[in-house]
């Protein structure tokens, strides 16, 4: 049985940060078809198009058949532990000092075995779930899991180095004025986070849910003006070395397309807010971040970004608002290879109309703040990066992955 | 007549025989704006992004770009800012005649008042009160709203509630008063507007805006320190910035005081 995780003591101010070191991350081309799939939370592996034989490592050419046609697909995850092994040391830097580290053999039932990091309630011989999840590295890793779940098995301390769990962390959530900000207060605090800071601008003005906000476990009111960059550099200052889990709940939504909207008021108004607030929080508590990624229990670990579908294809009802949205998923990439560096995740959760009062006219199905929230604690206890989160999102993901100029013209109907 | 001698003027600013009380509020992102219906346009904030401080993006100098509204902070309202002077002749800050800029003021104290009341509404006979204390109100003269409003911060200073906002400022009849029977110059408030928190209810609505900016006069907003001017006696220095076709303008807002007549 896992041990349950200790609330980290307070940091002794006398001791060195150690640098956040990542393990190896090169991967070959045909091998990111698995970082992918980690990504999202899929098990996924080559299946040979011709022959049927599911294929690993990721190879270019059928080891059965030699069919160049190896498309990634979703798998049957379970399987037998084989063997395993305790490593005691290592010339490798960062797992030399995350010794011992257990790894061994699992023989998937789908066909090909794999070596895969194991979950410490894993025993040889035992049932397993094989998982793949993003490695500090930014890398795919296969992971073995028991075949049922464990008492306290998410604070296993090999499961945690691939997790952002937002347990014992301490998370910002950047605007608490709106419905998605005091949810995910909620939901973050009851995951466990041992501190919320929640951002609020303009103090002077009230704002609903305000009072209910205040009552959370472990919330804590900040001053924080996204479109101001002395206040986010303030905030910063003041708190950055204690945020591990940043969660941008920034919202500027109105309706209308390029050409609709008169001058350039609104569309300011809503990059302020997304795009240029996103780039203030990064380069205000990005360095912190970066630097604190391998900080003990409480380690920096993940930057959220909460992004409307629509970045991905453009809804012209809302055009100029997906532009805006885009240009934060662009910012976003380039964020996550920024963050890399310490080790530090960025999370997408992509989503459609929300059930809130700037989507009054759309039809449902809508996602409620709280389902949102609830997709984010999950994507942060799974490690994962991209999550959808519900139907509309999915079949804005599915039919981009199918006809990117199909639901372009869709979309504009 | 002799020319003004304005070397003793500046002499007398320069021992303090003439005292300068600054009447403007600091210009700060958290100082709050007007706000409107969320759907409608929004006027800027104060905002400040650094150039460069000593530093790789240049080495020997310190520089800001800043971005806000013409409605920010303590600041101007031409005639053009209502429709009831979008006609005028001079109506915008870079056209209104730079005399103007210049004028004496009178400071009626309605503090008790709004203490009492946050809705309280200057009237005529509070004018009319004042005359009798102090002498008719000088035509071309600022009228000077003096409510503390400016000692309240934050949720106070703005005191929005769910029905809007609640502070005070004057009824539709004291303006065309004041304009029609004392050719008030303008009308300046320690609150974010000229007009009332609840003046959107009025008739007209606005009516500070309506009538004072249909005669092309002027208002002065988000004021400080006119506990610290004289009922009358002071002079007003209040320049807005030179742009075309501006509505309004933040702006320094300076209160020439005698010696000895500055309060507290």
């Amino acid at each position: 049985m896992t041990k349950p995780l200790q609330r980290p003591k307070r940091k002794d101010p006398l001791k060195k940060t150690r640098i956040p070191l990542l393990p190896q991350g090169t991967r070959s081309r045909t091998a990111l078809g698995l970082t992918s799939a980690a990504a999202e939370g899929r098990f996924q592996l080559q299946v040979c198009s011709d022959c049927g034989t599911v294929v690993y490592p990721p190879r270019d050419a059928c080891p059965r058949c030699l069919s160049a046609r190896l498309p990634f697909k979703d798998v049957a995850n379970g399987g037998t532990l084989l063997a395993e092994t305790t490593i005691r040391t290592s010339t490798d830097v960062y797992f030399r000092e995350r010794m011992p580290w257990r790894i061994g053999t699992v023989q998937l039932d789908a066909g090909p075995s794999i070596v895969a990091h194991l979950h410490g309630d894993l025993r040889e011989g035992e049932r397993a779930r094989l998982q793949l999840k993003i490695d500090k590295s930014g890398q795919a890793i296969a992971m073995a899991l028991p075949a049922e779940d464990t008492p306290n098995m998410a604070d296993d301390p090999q499961w945690r180095e691939l997790t952002c769990d937002p347990k014992f962390r301490r998370v910002l959530i950047t605007d608490g004025r709106t419905a998605v900000g005091q949810a995910l207060a909620e939901a973050v605090s009851e995951a466990g986070a041992s501190v919320v800071f929640v951002g609020v601008a303009d103090p002077w003005k009230p704002f609903p849910g305000e009072e209910r906000l205040r009552k959370i476990e472990r919330v804590e009111i900040v001053a924080l003006d996204l479109t101001d960059t002395i206040s986010v550099n303030e905030c910063a200052g003041e708190f950055a070395a204690r945020v591990d889990i940043l969660i941008n709940t920034a919202e500027y939504v109105r309706t209308g397309g390029i050409i609709d909207r008169k001058g350039l008021t609104v569309a300011r108004e809503e990059l302020e807010m997304r795009y240029f607030g996103l780039t203030r929080l990064a380069q205000a508590f990005g360095p912190v971040l970066r630097a604190r990624g391998a900080d003990g229990v409480n380690s920096a670990a993940a930057f959220v970004n909460l992004l409307s579908v629509y970045a991905l294809a453009n809804w012209p009802a809302y055009g100029a608002f997906s532009a805006t949205e885009a240009a934060c998923l662009s910012a976003a990439q380039s964020l996550r290879a920024e963050l890399r560096q310490g080790g530090v995740k960025v999370v997408n959760a992509f989503f459609g109309p929300l059930e809130t009062e700037w989507y009054q006219a759309v039809p449902p199905p809508k996602v409620a703040p709280s389902a949102l929230a609830r997709a984010v604690v999950r994507a942060l206890q799974q490690g994962l990066e991209d999550v959808f989160v519900g139907d509309i999102a999915e079949d804005i993901r599915a039919r981009l992955a199918v006809d990117p100029k199909a639901l372009e013209r869709e979309l504009g109907s | 007549m002799a020319a003004p001698d304005l070397l003793a003027f500046a002499g007398a600013v320069a021992a303090g025989d003439i005292e300068v009380v600054d009447l403007t509020h600091t210009l700060t992102p958290e100082f709050p704006t007007i706000v409107m219906p969320p759907e409608l346009g929004q006027c800027a904030p104060f905002r400040m992004e650094e150039v460069s401080r000593y530093d790789e993006r240049g080495s020997a100098w310190y520089w800001n770009n800043i971005s806000m509204g013409e409605h920010t902070g303590t600041h101007f309202d031409a005639p053009v800012h209502w429709i009831s002077g979008k006609d005028l002749a001079n109506n915008s800050v870079d056209t209104i005649p730079a005399a103007n800029f210049i004028a004496p003021a009178a400071v009626i104290d309605i503090s008790r008042q709004s203490a009492a009341n946050a809705d309280y509404e200057l009237t005529v006979a509070d004018v009319t009160a004042w005359e009798a204390q102090h002498g008719r109100i000088p035509p071309r003269s600022w009228v000077l709203l003096r409510t503390d409003w400016s000692k309240k911060s934050g949720r106070d200073y703005v005191n929005m509630r769910e029905d809007g906002q609640h502070t005070p400022g004057p009824c539709p009849e004291v303006v065309r008063f004041l304009v029609e029977e004392r050719d008030l110059h303008g009308l300046g408030t320690e609150t974010i507007g000229t007009d009332a928190g609840q003046a959107f209810h009025f008739n007209p609505p606005y009516p500070a805006h309506y009538y004072m900016h249909g005669k092309g006069r002027y208002g002065l907003q988000c004021l400080t320190n006119l506990d610290l001017l004289p009922p009358s006696g002071s002079v007003i220095v209040a320049a807005p910035l030179k742009i075309r076709r501006g509505s309004g303008s933040p702006l320094r807002v300076l209160a020439l005081v005698p010696r000895g007549e500055r309060r507290a």
